[in-house]
């Protein structure tokens, strides 16, 4: 297992704490929390084999958060000195003293227990241990790969990121944790004529190090072998007739409409109505909490702090809770939410599941995806066999155009690949697909999940919500899975041609 | 250490051949309240350098934060590696040259939980006033005070402090079914009437008590100004002219080139960016962190002014880099931060337009904004917080939310009325992009592809 970077463990963490939480409790905050971050991103760009851009940009400070006369007060800082910090806790008791007007409901937290303790993620090389010229000279090979093989242009990035915390709060919590992950995509382009295409790798981002690009969970060169056919199979291919088709999904692209009909949708604070005037509610209202149908008999749906590579994955969430798995679908049926500690008490649900997340430190914890995930069946189909129960359908590959109204009930979705299904075969690429469904039309239409071996855990690096805008990583699950009847558009006749 | 005395360290400093630095101090204040009650709130400082090293044809960019004085040789000795370690950069050109601007030396601006001090007390009377009617209020109030600070090794000093201030407020009946949105960009929050938007939400309630069902299809729509603004943002920020010299966008000419000179929109609207007009005013320089497609770190204090990207519905210029106005034969026009439409002279306002509509619908705003075909620029998206349905110049009801799928481009070619342009807040955009004049718009035949349930 890897170590947490000495050079973080070198910053005066709990001197710097204790300072915070010394000022804080003498100005008579009811519970106070220190949190220091430091956040390391790099991304490279290459267009056509060359390095168009690259960024290496850190972001360190630190934030104090404390309840005052049941107001919360939040105020970030730089500086790294107890005096700095103390003062910094001190403008936290302001903000909620300035506040305190505007606040109608007293600000409570569900119990935890204490923890301390140190949390890595699961990954072998550390990418900002590799030189920046070893990077950018293997997506330039692959971009020449792909140059080399008759398409037009190659986009290709990396987006890498070490995530850093040391959290410690009043009631005795003092957590410190590391997590890297990584994003590697390639995008070819081609023109037919008139009509221009491209196409991407379906490799995730995952909660790895720089062993993803060399090996380790997926086959890039592999990959990279099949794009430029697929590419102008797919710009040749016929434009699809609009109209109802059963559907096979394959995890490259279900995770997507998981994350936005299920992820979004069974996030507490968006069913409470806190994110009505930006991200919006959802459909799924607390009321129908164990009567919602969602989906079919067979759809189950776990969130998770804890899966290994998991970009949502944590030791302790960012208000001192442990990472925790639960269930949120159990055999159709909506049986939970994800939490923070107010919301869990706030509506009698016991301890939280430990979804509160900041994505810097100049932000406060908001209530965040956990991995959201749809459970295999044991035993359950391949891919193959899925297909071989359609008759006229349409196979499904890759995430591109999402979109989804703030209710969470009306989306839709186009992809990478779409494959005619006919007498259960593959019959060919489409051209100019998306798909349109009602969230819980979708989910029971379901006939069938694919088995553990069709599992994959996709997910994104920059899921937005909340006011300050924050971004948070996090993945989803899923195995291959069949759906009847999904309504399927044209989009060159949605733009009126 | 001031930013001026970080930027001159980092620059005397050996190791490149050329170097660009620059400081960004940032901070923050913000409150959030949803259901009449504050939800999140907060105030915070940032404070950022960005060093670009130039060795030989390689460039490398680092950035830090909160850099202390003596860390400041490490970053610039990381970027002069990077530099070194680097591949010949496509878009080098030389630095652009200058002098001390005559405000370089005034400290950096700042904000704080203090500019609230009046609107914080006129939101809480609001609150009570929803409370004691049954609705509620949600929203969010923030003030970001960016000072940026650009120097080059060629002697260019130049900085700007951007005020960005912006206010939602989304009002809700007791039972949740009718929802009415307004929204404001403001520099400073002075100029933010509480009271005066809350009665704006109030007639959109009351417009909201009578509820029409109406198929998907194709309708006359008047869109305001706040949700033209997110059709034209997104417009905007896929007009990068390398993308389209190299065929990927909209703007790209079958058969190679660009539609620059293309006639887009039978009206004369002009579409363009000027750092200094009034109310939207913005930086009068390019800041460029790292090179992209867009944007490159060599055009660092580049000169903007004003630039028409349509001009009398034909398309004028694409976003530049000088390293792309070279390669695509067009001229050098840099991104500028605000963006401001204009039809013909005595366009009518909303109101008037409203009432000179026999039937059509009229819209709040638009949501979750996605791009379908790069070729078409074909977007799909939501309508949210009130669709009105207009008949016989007055509004005569609310009507069910749709999914659309449109493109601003072909929409341009479509438009039949444009009104009188105002200041509005994008209700998508307004995390990235807050300075927009624009002018509410007729389009005869607007795709309202299928009904969401969503209210």
């Amino acid at each position: 297992m890897r170590q947490i970077d000495p050079d973080f463990l070198a910053l005066p963490l709990r001197r710097l704490a204790d300072a915070a939480l010394q000022r804080a409790r003498e100005l008579g905050a009811e519970f106070a929390a220190f949190r220091l971050e430091r956040v390391r991103a790099e991304t490279l760009r290459l267009f056509d084999a060359r390095l168009e851009g690259s960024s290496d940009a850190d972001d360190l400070g630190f934030a104090v958060r404390v309840v005052k006369n049941g107001t919360w007060g939040f105020a970030g800082g730089i500086t790294l000195t107890p005096e700095a910090v103390a003062e910094v806790a001190a403008q936290a008791i302001l903000v909620a003293e300035v506040s305190a007007p505007l606040n109608r409901e007293p600000i409570e937290l569900a119990a935890e227990p204490v923890h301390e303790g140190v949390w890595v993620s699961a990954y072998d090389v550390d990418p900002f241990d590799v030189p920046l010229r070893e990077k950018v000279a293997l997506l330039g090979d692959w971009s020449s790969g792909l140059l080399a093989k008759g398409v037009d242009h190659v986009s290709a990035s990396l987006m890498q990121v070490k995530e850093q915390k040391f959290y410690a709060d009043s009631a005795g919590t003092v957590t410190t944790q590391q997590r890297v992950r990584v994003h590697p995509a390639l995008t070819a382009m081609k023109t037919e004529g008139s009509t221009f295409d491209d196409m991407r790798t379906l490799a995730p981002p995952v909660g790895r190090g720089y062993e993803y690009l060399t090996g380790t969970g997926w086959d890039f060169p592999a990959e990279l072998a099949e794009l430029p056919d697929l590419l102008a199979e797919k710009l040749a291919a016929p434009s699809v007739k609009a109209g109802a088709y059963d559907l096979v999904v394959d995890p490259s692209n279900l995770w997507l409409t998981i994350h936005e009909s299920i992820g979004h949708a069974t996030e507490l604070d968006r069913a409470l109505g806190y994110e009505a005037a930006y991200a919006g509610t959802s459909f799924a209202t607390f009321d129908q909490l164990g009567e919602l149908t969602y989906g079919s008999p067979i759809m189950n749906v776990t969130g998770d702090r804890t899966a290994e590579h998991g970009l949502a994955s944590v030791g302790w969430d960012d208000e001192g809770v442990e990472g925790q798995r639960f269930d949120i679908v159990r055999d159709g049926t909506l049986v939970g939410y994800q939490l923070d500690r107010r919301m869990a008490l706030l509506k009698g649900l016991g301890r939280s599941n430990g979804c509160a997340f900041a994505d810097s430190p100049g932000h406060p914890p908001i209530q965040r995806m956990a991995n959201v995930s749809l459970q295999p069946a044991e035993g359950g189909p391949s891919a193959e066999e899925l297909i071989a129960g359609v008759d006229d359908g349409i196979y499904v590959l890759g995430d591109k155009s999402w979109s989804i109204d703030m209710q969470r009930y009306n989306f839709q979705f186009t992809g990478q690949r779409f494959y005619k299904i006919e007498n259960g075969r593959l019959a060919g690429q489409l051209r100019d697909v998306a798909y349109q469904a009602t969230t819980t039309d979708f989910w029971r239409s379901m006939d069938a999940v694919g088995g553990p071996e069709t599992y994959v855990l996709g997910g994104a690096f920059n899921c937005g919500k909340g006011q300050p805008g924050q971004v948070a990583p996090v993945s989803h699950g899923c195995p291959s899975a069949r759906f009847r009847g999904v309504k399927i558009l044209n989009t060159v006749q949605e733009g009126g041609k | 250490m001031t930013p001026q005395e970080v930027v001159e360290r980092a620059l005397a400093l050996p190791g490149a051949d050329d170097r660009v630095v620059i400081v960004d101090e940032d901070t923050t204040a913000n409150l959030r309240f949803a259901g009449n009650t504050l939800t999140t709130n907060g105030v915070a400082r940032g404070s950022r350098l960005t060093v670009v090293s130039i060795v030989g044809a390689g460039t490398g960019v680092v950035s830090r934060s909160g850099v202390t004085p003596e860390q400041i040789a490490d970053v610039v000795g990381a970027a002069d590696q990077a530099a070194r370690d680097a591949q010949p950069s496509e878009d080098a050109r030389p630095l652009v040259a200058g002098e001390v601007a005559a405000d370089w030396d005034r400290p950096a601006e700042e904000t704080s939980i203090a500019v609230f001090r009046d609107l914080a007390p006129a939101l809480g009377e609001a609150f009570a006033a929803a409370e004691s009617g049954g609705g509620r209020l949600y929203g969010f109030a923030e003030h970001l005070v960016n000072s940026v600070f650009v120097g080059t090794s060629t002697g260019l000093r130049r900085r700007h402090d951007q005020p960005t201030g912006r206010l939602e407020l989304n009002a809700k009946s007791p039972d949740m079914t009718r929802s009415a949105w307004v929204g404001a960009a403001t520099r400073d929050f002075t100029d933010v009437d509480i009271a005066a938007l809350d009665a704006t939400l109030a007639q959109r309630l009351e417009w909201a008590k009578r509820k029409i069902d109406l198929p998907p299809g194709r309708y006359e729509t008047l869109l305001p100004p706040g949700a033209v603004a997110d059709l034209m943002i997104y417009l905007y920020w896929s007009a990068g002219a390398r993308d389209a010299f190299d065929g990927r966008t909209v703007f790209a000419k079958p058969g190679g080139g660009t539609r620059v000179g293309e006639e887009l929109a039978k009206l004369p609207i002009d579409l363009y960016s000027d750092p200094a007009r009034a109310g939207v005013e913005c930086g009068g320089f390019t800041v460029a962190h790292t090179s992209s497609r867009e944007q490159s770190v060599f055009d660092n204090g580049f000169d903007l002014g004003r630039t028409k990207w349509i001009a009398d519905g034909r398309l004028e210029n694409l976003i530049q880099t000088r390293h792309s106005a070279e390669v695509t034969g067009l001229a050098e026009t840099p991104a500028i931060d605000n963006l401001i439409m204009e039809g013909p002279s005595g366009g009518r306002s909303l109101e008037e337009m409203i009432a000179a509509t026999e039937r059509g619908l009229l819209l709040t705003c638009l949501w979750y904004i996605r791009e379908v075909d790069p070729q078409t620029l074909l977007l799909t998206g939501l309508t949210r917080d009130g669709v009105y349905l207009v008949e016989n110049g007055e509004v005569t009801g609310e009507v069910n939310n749709f999914r659309f799928n449109e493109s601003p481009v072909d929409l341009l070619g479509r438009i039949t009325e444009v009104g009188a342009a105002s200041q509005t807040l994008p209700r998508e955009w307004n995390d990235y992009f807050t300075r927009t004049i624009m002018p509410p718009l007729r389009v005869p035949d607007f795709n309202m592809s299928t009904v969401s349930q969503a209210n």
